[in-house]
């Protein structure tokens, strides 16, 4: 079923009671070309593009929990392409181009806003590192305004820009960044990869790999049963490390949980997406007025989805210092999502050192605006075994052989990307 | 979260600073520092770890903690407990 504004208009007479499903929910089979792991929108997409792009339709995406309940319902929806290294930014560039696309390509109203994201400054130097970013951006055709005080004022007048300690000088404008609906996302890349063929299996963990007699991973074991496949791509995010252990990898990674929180629905205040430079915050508003905010990790290893209150006190510290204005607000909700910290800040799409095993983790706090391409390269990967252009830095040896993309420059410190 | 610092008494996370897994040992061999710097067992369960007790005692701590519940299990001082 397509939707179109006649299939709308036909199900409002019926009070939109008649809608079908958006996906199968597939029982396993005893084999596939290629299984993924993990139900997230990375693997989802990467089944997507493996059946429309690569005509790989054989194919399964397993799911310990349900569509959408991982972290693909825990982030905060912000999409952008404003990086500074050559390594990521034609990455994430062209992640945005398959953004802009992505409703008329699914289908879906994945609800693309490209409302714009402002990163403020607030010192001569901050300037200067955003101006040799925001030159950065526009060499790889994202385009990046420099404004200066009074442009952000006409923007958002509400900011605190005399603050004695932090003042805002000005702002990187990144006009293509903004937001998309997370759950949409899933759902979009779920529906469109069921209907070209691809089966999508949830409730089904992971218990470990079946290897044949040289090594090489030939399926998996699940708590459905064993599911044989000549490719496995694992795209499980903060569980990258428990799977990979499955597999005997050590990786370059560590879980860490990154907080969010949303508070009650107000009327429109905040112009698109809006982060202090001099501490760690950003917030942007959702279409139902909730404020979405968060800010910086919580520092140390976990797997509870959870945090702990110094990190919300600093993250309402980060949002008091520049809008004040939002003091009164109530927080309704927060939560926390389990992120795979890589050592370099950077992700990985890569083979293993594990024959028909790949990866696709160690995405940090950024993975969500990543998902298109993200699905689109390991797609690319796990069909013709070699990497995309523009993912071809995310090499799982960098570490190894010295060829990192720190783009905060702060090393081998995962709490501290 | 509140950590057992053995020489302060019990005191709130925040006045620690986190390094990280305990179990890395700096290797002799140049051909291990990989592993060393980069490789982590990331484990989701109960793990050694470092911490700083920057706005204490300023003594390295080795903790252990369940990384799935928060739950610390000891502390003792990192000084000597790696031998």
């Amino acid at each position: 079923m397509r939707f179109s504004i006649f299939n709308l208009a036909l199900n409002a007479l019926s009070g939109h009671r008649h809608w079908g499903r958006n996906w199968r929910d597939a029982s396993p089979k005893d084999g596939y070309d290629i299984v993924i792991v993990g139900g997230g929108g990375h693997g989802l997409a990467a089944a997507y593009y493996l059946a429309r792009v690569h005509g790989i339709t054989n194919v399964a995406v397993l799911e310990r929990g349900w569509i959408g309940g991982g972290n693909a319902g825990r982030n905060t929806t912000i999409i952008r392409s404003n990086y500074g290294l050559p390594g990521n930014e034609p990455f994430y560039e062209w992640s945005m181009k398959l953004w802009e696309g992505l409703e008329q390509e699914l289908n879906y109203n994945v609800m693309v806003s490209q409302r714009g994201i402002l990163n403020l400054y607030h010192s001569d130097g901050q300037r200067d590192a955003y101006v040799r970013r925001g030159n950065a951006m526009i060499m790889h055709g994202a385009g990046a305004e420099l404004l200066d005080q009074d442009a952000v004022r006409r923007m958002a007048p509400f900011l605190n820009f005399d603050s004695a300690r932090f003042p805002i000088q000005g702002g990187l404008l990144h006009r293509r960044g903004g937001t998309a609906r997370h759950d949409a996302v899933v759902w979009g890349y779920a529906r469109a990869a069921s209907a070209l063929g691809v089966d999508i299996i949830q409730n089904c963990e992971v218990t470990g790999f079946l290897r044949d007699a040289s090594g090489a991973v030939t399926g998996v074991e699940t708590s459905r049963g064993a599911i044989r496949a000549e490719k496995v791509g694992m795209s499980v995010a903060g569980h990258t490390s428990v799977v990979g252990a499955m597999a005997g990898l050590r990786l370059p990674i560590e879980s860490h949980v990154l907080q969010a929180f949303v508070t009650e629905g107000l009327k429109p205040v905040i112009p698109g997406v809006i982060t202090f430079g001099a501490g760690h915050f950003y917030i942007s508003q959702s279409d139902k007025g909730g404020l979405v905010f968060g800010g910086d990790i919580d520092g140390y290893n976990t797997y509870a989805q959870r945090g702990n209150m110094p990190v919300v006190e600093d993250v309402c510290e980060g949002g008091m210092a520049i809008m004040p204005m939002i003091g009164r607000a109530r927080v309704l909700r927060s939560w926390g999502g389990i992120v795979d910290m890589s050592m370099d800040g950077s992700p990985i799409i890569d083979r293993t050192d594990v024959p028909g095993l790949y990866l696709n983790g160690g995405w940090c706090y950024g993975g969500f605006k990543a998902t298109p391409a993200a699905g689109w390269c390991f797609a690319h990967l796990l069909a013709t075994d070699s990497a995309h252009e523009t993912a071809s830095a995310y090499r799982l040896d960098r570490f190894e052989q010295g060829w990192l993309i720190d783009e905060k420059g702060v090393g081998a410190q995962p709490n501290l990307h | 979260m509140r950590i057992p610092c053995p020489y302060c008494g019990e005191r709130d996370a925040q006045e620690f600073v986190y390094r990280g897994d305990a179990s890395p040992r700096r290797p002799d061999d140049d051909a291990e520092f990989h592993a060393y710097v980069y490789l982590r067992d990331n484990p989701a369960g109960p793990m050694r770890e470092h911490w700083y007790h920057a706005q204490g005692c300023r003594n390295w701590i080795e903790l252990i903690r369940d990384t799935r519940t928060h739950r610390i299990d000891g502390a003792v001082l990192a000084k000597g407990a790696g031998q």
